[in-house]
């Protein structure tokens, strides 16, 4: 019983330190030094409407814009998650067959992975620096826009995720869109 | 590309290692101060006493050391379990969460008050943000203060000395060890990108013309406790593949070395609590060997392309993709994976159903050993039973009275920690027996197949481990699998921390030796040679059976 009563003062107090107290402390930081991050690196138009997130892919299907990868649960900002497939299952195959279709792939010019496989949470914003590339004819085609300055606009906008510790360059799908918009 | 993939992980197995000596240091100094009367921890052990109460006046004995224990879990328990029960009245909720099931509370309650973090729920969808922070975090914290008040216990224990006091030990474990790290790290991950605000879920419309919701939170503060106190719960559903929880590869790197800082940490303060710093080190040693060999073969299996895509035109020259995300390069998904299951984390940063069959066994054998680092506090506290049966094992051989440092090992404490470390196999193998041959299990699967086993052999593996992670496309939140895996997380978080105690207090009951010559040398490579023996026969061999049937059957039948 007395055990009972010293547990629950130090509930309560715990609760206050590390719970309030730490909680509150981490945000009064992070609005200090990171404003911007801190509320989920909202993106607004000149009108104050926002436009999504940097960090969260969103939907795109129209031939003017680099589409992201798939996503398993169709960019649900609210309710994130992966396909959980065994790479090894038939429906990994199907979504992969679909996504062939849907780029045009063929054995003399394949689709890059990223672009027929759904990542962890369903939102990366990224795709490969290839990958961006894989669709410049297409976006160039549909805006009127010549290749080369599409493909210029990827390559400015691809960067290397880890430095010296990674080798494939990546780019941000949302502002790379962004970009094209503003050209 | 290979040698990218080596200073990776070199650097961040390595750069914590060296980072945990100097935090052992500190953790020694904490939470178990030479005079704790005088000075700094004088004015410390005052403000503990204050808190606390009177029980904080004097040691206690193993057996009222553990009824603290309980006592204080059990009101970890029940608190959470109501703020989670009455979130839907409760403040802090800006989306208007609803009430929750009632076997999935119970699932959720036992599951963070015994440091596993298996989640039936997805956050972002299902919980306020009270319920994350007042329920969840706390837990975090204080479950992991817990595991290292044990070990704290423990090891002064086998040093011949009172074991201490509880409930001055549990807020040295919280407020001096895990608040202050956390708080570094939880600026890290804010400097890194990770949203830290209490508004609402954020409405876009998308260039496209399209509504987008975007759930965003007080996520800075819960990762970094997440990670830090081998808890693994995240703050959204796909946990750290997400990229308001962890948006860059150098978050990415921040949130791994956060995952097995305090485990290495542990073994480092185990040995200068019992004042044997070289024993320390080849434990350490024998258990950055396992993650050394899991980590290789993790790496080397994800580097095979995804096999459903073999006789398409995709590229094929880059490893399994599926489930993984772009910015953390090839091999952050298989690092992860190993070093959140060799640790009893059970945070991912890539979805580890979809990892590639061999891989995926990689994280499996670590919870089935579960003490290669293992959890905070706890994983030592494992170890130590291997150490007991090694040393039994041992002493049998060379036909010598079993030691461990000066104690004479029988055969009660050997039983004890037998039973502790087959009780492991025993939920684990029973449970998955019964959901494999039940719809309560067939029903829930994602995938078909050796994969589907899979998918149950690893959620009773993770629940009994008190790791969290899950091959999440198992339909789990039935209530079948919430009792089930409730009640398994409890008994083996505490089964594995009762008997330990009970062996330390067999053992210093009795007269201590002096070690001498004639005894093994707990010091050298003979010694952890049998160490690790005894952790491949027991911890290892028990599962094989069940692996062949799960990945190794899929990797034969499927990858050619």
């Amino acid at each position: 019983m007395q055990s009972l009563l010293a547990s629950i003062r130090i509930a309560a107090v715990t609760m206050l330190i590390c719970v309030a107290g730490y909680a509150t402390a981490v945000w009064a930081v992070a609005r200090a030094i990171a404003p911007a991050t801190a509320y989920a690196s909202l993106i607004t138009s000149q009108d104050g409407t926002i436009i999504g997130s940097r960090q969260i892919a969103q939907a795109f299907t129209r031939p003017e814009y680099f589409w992201p990868r798939p996503s398993a649960v169709d960019y649900d900002g609210a309710g994130a998650g992966g396909s959980n497939w065994s790479p090894t299952s038939s429906d990994v195959a199907d979504r992969g067959r679909e996504m062939v279709e849907r780029y045009g792939a063929t054995s003399e010019n394949p689709l890059p992975a990223e672009l027929a496989a759904a990542s962890g949470a369903g939102l990366d914003p990224h795709i490969s620096e290839a990958g961006a590339l894989y669709q410049v004819a297409r976006v160039a085609e549909a805006r009127g826009l010549d290749q080369s300055r599409v493909g210029a606009l990827v390559r400015n906008a691809a960067f290397s995720p880890g430095g010296f510790l990674t080798q494939d360059r990546i780019v941000n799908v949302l502002e790379l869109n962004l970009a094209l918009d503003r050209l | 590309m290979l040698t990218q993939s080596i200073l990776f992980v070199v650097l961040i197995v390595g750069g914590t290692a060296l980072l945990s000596w100097p935090l052992g240091l500190y953790m020694k100094w904490a939470m178990d101060p030479s005079d704790p009367s005088s000075g700094i921890a004088g004015w410390k052990n005052r403000a503990f006493r204050v808190v606390g109460g009177p029980l904080t006046a004097q040691d206690q004995n193993w057996k009222r050391y553990m009824l603290a224990m309980l006592a204080f879990n059990v009101v970890m328990f029940v608190v959470t379990y109501g703020f989670l029960a009455l979130q839907q009245y409760l403040p802090l909720n800006p989306d208007g969460k609803e009430a929750l099931e009632g076997s999935l509370i119970f699932n959720t309650a036992a599951s963070f008050t015994s440091n596993t973090n298996l989640q039936h729920y997805s956050g972002e969808v299902s919980l306020s943000y009270l319920s994350q922070l007042g329920g969840l975090m706390w837990l975090q914290f204080v479950s992991a203060a817990t595991g290292i008040t044990a070990l704290v216990a423990l090891a002064r224990g086998l040093a011949g000395r009172p074991l201490g006091n509880f409930f001055v030990d549990i807020q040295r474990a919280a407020f001096l060890v895990l608040l202050p790290v956390a708080f570094v790290f939880a600026i890290l991950l804010v400097l890194g990108g990770v949203p830290m605000t209490f508004s609402g879920s954020a409405i876009a419309t998308t260039l496209e013309g399209v509504q987008q919701t975007i759930a965003r939170g007080p996520v800075a503060a819960f990762v970094s406790i997440k990670q830090l106190g081998t808890n693994g719960g995240g703050f959204f559903g796909p946990n750290s593949t997400h990229p308001l929880e962890n948006p860059s590869f150098w978050t990415n790197i921040i949130e791994m070395i956060a995952i097995i800082l305090i485990p290495m940490a542990c073994v480092w303060m185990f040995g200068r609590v019992i004042g044997r710093i070289r024993h320390a080190g080849v434990i350490f040693a024998v258990m950055l060997a396992f993650i050394a060999i899991k980590i290789t073969g993790a790496v080397y299996f994800e580097t095979a392309p995804t096999q459903a895509f073999a006789n398409l035109p995709i590229e094929q020259t880059v490893g399994n993709l599926e489930g993984k995300e772009m910015r953390f390069g090839p091999t952050g998904g298989p690092l992860w994976s190993v070093l959140t299951t060799s640790t009893s984390n059970g945070s991912v940063g890539s979805m580890h159903d979809s990892l590639n069959p061999m891989t995926g066994l990689m994280p499996m054998v670590g919870m089935w050993l579960n003490a290669t680092f293992g959890g905070v506090g706890v994983g030592m506290i494992n170890m130590f039973l291997y150490i007991i049966v090694g040393v039994f094992i041992a002493g049998m051989m060379i036909g010598r009275t079993p030691e461990y440092l000066g104690w004479r090992v029988e055969a009660r404490e050997v039983k004890f920690a037998l039973f502790a470390l087959l009780a492991h196999g025993l939920f684990i193998l029973g449970g998955t027996a019964i959901f494999a041959a039940t719809a309560w299990g067939a029903d829930t699967l994602n995938n078909a197949g050796p994969h589907g086993f899979s998918e149950i052999l690893y959620e009773f593996s993770s629940a009994s481990a008190n790791n969290g992670s899950g091959f999440e496309g198992l339909g789990d939140n039935t209530v079948p699998w919430n009792l089930a895996t409730g009640i398994v997380m409890l008994l083996a978080r505490f089964i594995p921390i009762i008997l330990p105690l009970a062996i330390v207090g067999s053992l210093s009951a009795k007269r201590r030796s002096t070690e001498s010559s004639g005894t093994l040398s707990v010091e050298g490579g003979v010694f952890a040679t049998m160490l690790a023996a005894t952790i491949i026969v027991i911890g290892a061999l028990t599962f094989f059976p069940a692996a062949t049937l799960g990945p190794i059957a899929e990797h034969v039948i499927t990858m050619n």
